[in-house]
């Protein structure tokens, strides 16, 4: 019977003790710690921080190992925690044409100031398990010696806009309504398109973006450059008149480069969608980028028909917080509603029922 | 018989009283007196995000935070049950984070959130309902972009809402609406009374208690002010007509209120008794059964 929803209290407390024992496993395992999480699941660390719109390593590994493994249930963790830290102040917006590269690359140019650079990656890693990775030992990992040169990488597509080929990228100096804070409106503005977009879940992003390259919203995309870094993080306290440096965040930050063919008023150029992302995650940067792009498809004149191109479509459904929160709903007791229905659909079977006989 | 008010609870000083800050809290109040100025329509607010799930109640949550006082009686429900899991769960949580006495008696209480009914118990002017909302836009699954629903409730053009009610009589002979009835509120807005079964839609009208709704997910807010008309739409040759039963509720004998049907054996011999549980505990207090 579906008494089995009531029962309140002591039921709560069984189930999350039950769910404490099964996210233990066998005790004669050694207990996972929250830094090796954070060393060693470095990329789920990175898609929770994104995600969650936190930056904080060591509180994403946390929300990781209470979620048991479960990204968007230690995303949840993350987000319901940020909600309630105070603001102090906004830092300055980053300069990623100052980044520390650890990886960058483009396919629009063989080669580019400052080089292609592969860094850390699963590109060209053959898909193959690695038994050895079974074996549990001390493996100490391979030997890296750092020996590159620094040297100025400025943006690859701002080598086009020098050009007049690419569509400039201007800044209103508006300032940007936070979407955590201020209700989304639409149509809503670029900046707070980024702005869901960034905490949109990776996985819809992707299949977005991917319905884009297969027709739906075609928008022909080249991945302009794509670089995975360290970027300095800047405040400028009211009190201090001048900014300083509070520390350094790993980001990866995407351009595409789209077509455009352009109009009666604009002469043709390219286009360009972005992504940006905290830690390495160079799916969901890509992703974002294409998706971004698509979005733009008013401010472009293109005619908007497919899902990717509609922004109440989008930004209404990439939040996986919001999404699992009202699916994961249909669990609560619906019975007064269903008792409802029931009703309703005897009394609207009545009639036929009669006509039959 | 239902608990009775249960004493104040020590308050976890980690959080800030009911959870959320001031600051949010001021900024949802704001957003209730436009929405108490404007009745029936649907105030956009900062939603934040609560340590609950998204379509668990957030929205209502944030409106009962907003507004309770150290000295409120709280009572939460879910179908009209004080005991289902997740109105236990919302119950402790602002008993832990405010610290305010709980309650199972409707009329005890001085707030009641409820997720999809409306207490069988008469509300006095004293009281305040929160209703948890899934979907504020009544006009949501005709139009589903919100720049045109927008548009048409600012237009007062409501006529897409008559057409669908219409289709539902030219092909069932009857609207087919059983919960989250649509109503007119003081002759301007049509507004989603969120899932409570239509059987409900009559308590709102001229209700002396203040009617709150809260959407968390959709980061919307409406209300509906003490003594307010609100009317459900229906057609002068098809009235709006609630739920009736023919049976009487196998506990107390009730025979006026909402029943829920229970399936008792494998043969699905079916047994009603009221949705509401601290009406039907009070009743059969008061030496009423079944039988």
């Amino acid at each position: 019977m579906y008494v089995a929803v009531k029962g309140g209290e002591r039921a709560i407390d069984n189930a999350h003790r039950l769910l404490a024992k099964k996210r233990r496993g066998d005790t004669a395992v050694a207990e996972l710690g929250v830094e090796q999480i954070r060393q060693q699941l470095p990329l789920a660390v990175a898609r929770v921080m994104s995600e969650g719109s936190l930056y904080d390593e060591q509180l994403a590994a946390l929300a990781i190992k209470q979620a048991a493994g479960d990204l968007v249930e230690a995303i949840f963790l993350l987000r319901a925690y940020r909600t309630t830290l105070p603001r102090f102040c906004a830092s300055l917006p980053i300069d990623t044409s100052r980044m520390l590269l650890s990886r960058r690359l483009s396919a629009t140019f063989k080669d580019v100031p400052g080089g292609q650079l592969l860094g850390p990656t699963f590109d060209y890693t053959h898909r193959l398990l690695d038994f050895s990775l079974l074996a549990e030992g001390d493996y100490p990992g391979p030997d890296v010696h750092g020996h590159a040169q620094l040297e100025p990488c400025p943006h690859v597509l701002g080598l086009l806009a020098k050009e007049g080929l690419i569509k400039e990228e201007t800044d209103l100096g508006e300032a940007a309504d936070d979407i955590t804070r201020t209700p989304l409106e639409y149509p809503a503005s670029r900046a707070q398109r980024l702005q869901a977009l960034a905490r949109g879940d990776e996985g819809f992003l992707l299949a977005l973006g991917y319905s884009s390259q297969r027709g739906y919203g075609r928008n022909h995309p080249f991945a302009g450059e794509i670089r995975i870094g360290e970027v300095d993080v800047w405040l400028e306290p009211e009190e201090l008149g001048f900014p300083i440096a509070i520390g350094a965040i790993e980001i990866t930050e995407c351009e595409m480069v789209n077509q455009f063919v352009g109009s009666t008023a604009e002469p043709a150029q390219f286009t360009r969608g972005y992504g940006l992302a905290f830690g390495h995650a160079e799916r969901k940067a890509m992703a974002m980028a294409l998706v971004d792009r698509s979005l733009r498809a008013e401010e472009y004149g293109e005619e908007i028909q497919s899902p990717a191109q509609q922004q109440e479509f989008v930004l209404a459904h990439c939040d996986n917080v919001e999404a699992a929160g009202f699916v994961s709903h249909l669990k609560l007791p619906h019975y007064v509603d269903f008792q409802s229905e029931l009703e309703l659909i005897r009394k609207l079977r009545k009639p036929s029922t009669e006509q039959a006989q | 018989m239902n608990a009775a008010t249960q004493p104040r609870p020590r308050r976890d000083d980690a959080y800030n009283f009911a959870y959320l800050d001031e600051q949010t809290k001021r900024m949802i109040r704001r957003g209730l007196l436009k929405a108490v100025a404007i009745p029936g329509y649907q105030v956009p607010f900062g939603g934040r995000e609560m340590p609950l799930p998204y379509g668990w109640g957030t929205g209502g949550m944030q409106l009962t935070a907003a507004i309770l006082g150290a000295d409120d009686v709280l009572k939460v429900i879910d179908q009209s049950a004080d005991d289902t899991t997740n109105a236990v769960s919302i119950r402790r949580f602002f008993a832990r984070t405010a610290g305010v006495a709980t309650t199972e008696q409707t009329a005890q209480a001085s707030i009641i959130q409820t997720r999809h009914r409306i207490p069988e118990t008469p509300l006095t002017a004293d009281q305040i309902m929160v209703f948890q909302v899934p979907n504020p836009d009544p006009l949501r699954f005709i139009e589903p972009l919100e720049s045109e629903t927008r548009t048409l409730h600012a237009l007062k053009d409501y006529g897409v809402m008559h057409v669908k009610l219409y289709e539902d009589i030219a092909t069932f002979g009857h609207i087919a609406t059983a919960y989250a009835y649509p109503v007119t509120v003081a002759g301007r807005y049509v507004m989603d009374p969120s899932p409570i079964p239509k059987f409900d839609n009559p308590k709102l009208h001229m209700s002396p208690a203040l009617m709150l709704f809260g959407a968390g997910r959709e980061k919307r807010l409406y209300a509906v002010p003490p003594y307010t008309q609100v009317s459900s739409l229906d057609f002068e040759d098809h009235p709006f007509a609630p739920q009736r039963w023919e049976q009487h509720c196998a506990i107390c004998g009730s025979e006026d209120t909402f029943l829920d049907e229970l399936i008792v054996d494998d043969q699905g011999t079916q047994s009603f008794v009221c949705s509401d549980t601290d009406y039907c505990a009070q009743r059969v207090a008061q030496g009423r059964d079944g039988q």
